[in-house]
């Protein structure tokens, strides 16, 4: 169960990525809090266009929306638990993969 | 999945990963502490490992560095702490400097290695502790995952950039 929910985690967070709006969006807001009609205003997209890759970026976890009056403020979430769960599922990547090809090297006869 | 469980634990930063195997555990023992086996698994085929040295015993050093697809080269080495002939080792993690010198300002993962023999062959149970979340987006960002080389150099500035 915590591995099948470390995979979806780690499916969201690189889809997340994976698009070069929501990196500027995600490298922007590491720097400070933006409002959504602030990041709108620099890209050549709709408003909803915007909004839409906030929410994929939310879903991921690596920006959170805080309201502000009339506007909600986008600001990246680095927070500590976070971080961690999403660096060490992506360990947990690495160790597969290297499992994988460990398996392989044992299934070689030996000389 | 020779994978059995993989149990993160975000609060005390570690990882710990068992791998069952259907073959006796010399072999198993062997496939981790022969260096040239080791460089054939310890990185991913995009960054494959090459270790220029390996010393198994406490106090001894390995020394490794990854490779990437063009040419790039990230160094690192072992430092073992413990050594139990076919039961275990413990080592230290580390990065190195471009230069192949030990980067201090970084410090390792503290790697513990055990192995046993199980009813079906044999089975490694591997505890990575992580001494901080820095650390761990550093291991990720140069783990150069597979397939997702685009997102990862990009992740790589992201954190980068959260660093400075």
């Amino acid at each position: 169960m915590v591995v099948r929910m470390a995979d979806d985690e780690l499916d969201r967070l690189f889809r997340a990525l994976a698009d070069a709006t929501r990196r500027d969006i995600v490298r922007r807001t590491l720097v400070g809090s933006v409002s959504v009609s602030g990041l709108a205003a620099d890209y050549a997209m709709s408003f909803a266009a915007v909004q839409k890759h906030v929410a994929v970026l939310e879903s991921a976890g690596l920006v959170s929306k805080i309201p502000s009056g009339r506007e909600r403020l986008v600001r990246a979430e680095p927070e500590q638990l976070a971080r961690a769960r999403r660096a060490l599922a992506e360990l947990e990547a690495i160790w597969r993969q290297r499992d994988i090809q460990l398996d392989a090297i044992l299934a070689e006869p030996e000389e | 999945m020779p994978i059995t469980s993989v149990i993160p634990d975000a609060e005390t930063l570690t990882l710990t990963v068992v791998g069952d195997y259907a073959v006796p555990v010399e072999r198993l023992w062997a496939a981790w502490t022969d260096p040239r086996q080791l460089e054939r698994f310890w990185g991913p085929p995009t960054w494959p490992a090459t270790f220029t040295a390996f010393d198994l015993k406490v106090g001894g050093k390995a020394e490794y560095h990854m490779t990437g697809p063009e040419g790039q080269k990230s160094g690192g080495y072992w430092r073992f702490t413990e050594v139990h002939p076919g039961r275990g080792f413990t080592f230290v993690d580390g990065f190195c400097q471009p230069d192949g010198t030990p980067n201090d300002d970084l410090p390792g993962t503290i790697m513990e290695m055990e192995f046993e023999s199980t009813p079906g062959g044999s089975r490694y149970v591997a505890v990575s502790r992580f001494p901080s979340i820095e650390a761990m987006e550093q291991l990720v960002a140069m783990g150069m995952i597979e397939g997702l080389k685009a997102a990862q150099a990009q992740l790589d500035g992201v954190l980068g950039l959260e660093a400075a």
